[in-house]
């Protein structure tokens, strides 16, 4: 039952993504790209830079596109309702108690316990990124290294952490970099 | 602090407020809430300037998607479980219907040789973002000097990256530790001013 599937894949995602955005990328990796094989490993990164070119939350964007991918635009729904579920019971618990009480110690200690743990997830999902982007599925060796992408991706770095780009901006430039080197023939 | 206008009003405003910013806004939560903030805080004087500060906190820390996240809060603080719901309406859909139509073309676009080679680099562009997040909440993390949250992280990479540990345990495990070190540090403190 596919519908069922979808839902309760984007579920788990909206439930244990904390942080936003790039929290979310190693939990759909592990429900869409290993656990149901939706995507393949070369497809994936299309889920971030397509949701990431578009406006809106990067895990809605993610669940319509995956659910329109697989089952349609009923698909979507479901994906989407999946999605935001955990959110609306979870965020309006919290408020009404916040409301009511106003004491947030205990949500700011599992916050600052929760944070690195989200940084080193975020670090192995684009860990699995990068070796997709060098090797391409082949095994990973010197020689098989595609040099030109780790090349983009060098330069890409830079223009983020020293020249402070937009992100959007960066990513598109490396399309727009591959397909000139491809053009050259390289 | 509720608004005394009617209503019918702070819902119709809620859902046009929400509905344009999601729609217009690129990159993600964290923008998204800002926006919140100017729209409701600073233009409509609804909500107050600490309070809001902490409707952030709460969507930040919560799980979930942080622009639906902020949209609840706000909703729910202006216009009860009525008011969440219609904002949460407002966010999903410019993004359901954008995503719609692209995933329309998606297909078609894909095959096309100038198209997947440009796809094919962003995915070093998305590599790169990535690693800059990375490198720039990690040293965030360093900088504070908390062991703890050192050997988490750590920990944490450790197990999903070399071994493939499923990262739904990696949060509850993360989320437990908070919980255990919080009441600690209570219990500690109530020790302390007890003596």
């Amino acid at each position: 039952m596919i519908y069922l599937q979808l839902f309760w894949s984007f579920l788990q995602i909206g439930l244990f993504s904390f942080g936003g955005g790039y929290a979310a990328i190693p939990l759909i990796q592990g429900q869409i790209v290993e656990r149901h094989s939706w995507l393949s490993m070369p497809e994936f990164p299309d889920l971030i830079t397509i949701p990431q070119m578009t406006p809106g939350p990067i895990a809605i964007n993610a669940a319509t596109f995956v659910g329109i991918k697989i089952a349609g635009v009923a698909g979507a729904l479901v994906a989407t309702l999946g999605c935001i579920l955990p959110s609306c019971v979870i965020v309006t618990l919290i408020a009404r108690l916040y409301l009511k009480y106003r004491s947030m110690a205990l949500l700011q200690g599992v916050l600052a316990s929760l944070r690195p743990a989200v940084v080193a997830m975020i670090a192995s999902a684009g860990v699995s990124i990068l070796i997709s982007a060098f090797w391409g599925g082949a095994l990973v060796s010197f020689a098989a290294t595609n040099w030109v992408m780790a090349a983009i991706f060098a330069l890409s770095v830079v223009l983020l952490l020293k020249c402070k780009l937009d992100p959007i901006l960066v990513m598109v430039l490396a399309g727009v970099l591959k397909l000139a080197a491809a053009a050259a023939g390289l | 602090m509720n608004p005394a206008g009617d209503k019918a009003q702070v819902l119709r405003r809620l859902f046009f407020s929400t509905l344009y910013l999601s729609a217009f806004t690129f990159g993600g939560g964290y923008v998204i809430v800002t926006l919140l903030k100017k729209k409701f805080v600073d233009e409509y004087r609804w909500i107050e300037e600490d309070e809001m500060l902490d409707l952030v906190a709460i969507a930040q820390s919560a799980p979930g998607p942080i622009a639906v996240n902020g949209a609840i809060v706000v909703g729910y603080k202006l216009a009860g479980l009525l008011g969440a719901a219609v904002a949460i309406v407002a966010t999903v859909i410019p993004p359901f219907v954008i995503i719609s139509a692209v995933s329309l073309f998606y297909e078609a676009f894909r095959d096309n040789f100038l198209v997947s080679q440009m796809l094919a680099g962003m995915q070093a562009g998305v590599a790169a973002v990535i690693a800059s997040v990375v490198w720039q909440m990690g040293t965030d993390v360093v900088r504070s000097k908390s062991t703890a949250s050192v050997l988490v992280m750590a920990a944490a990479f450790a197990a999903t990256c070399l071994f493939g540990v499923n990262v739904v345990l990696v949060v509850l495990a993360a989320a437990g530790l908070g919980v255990a070190r919080t009441l600690l540090a209570q219990r500690r403190a109530k020790k302390e001013g007890g003596r």
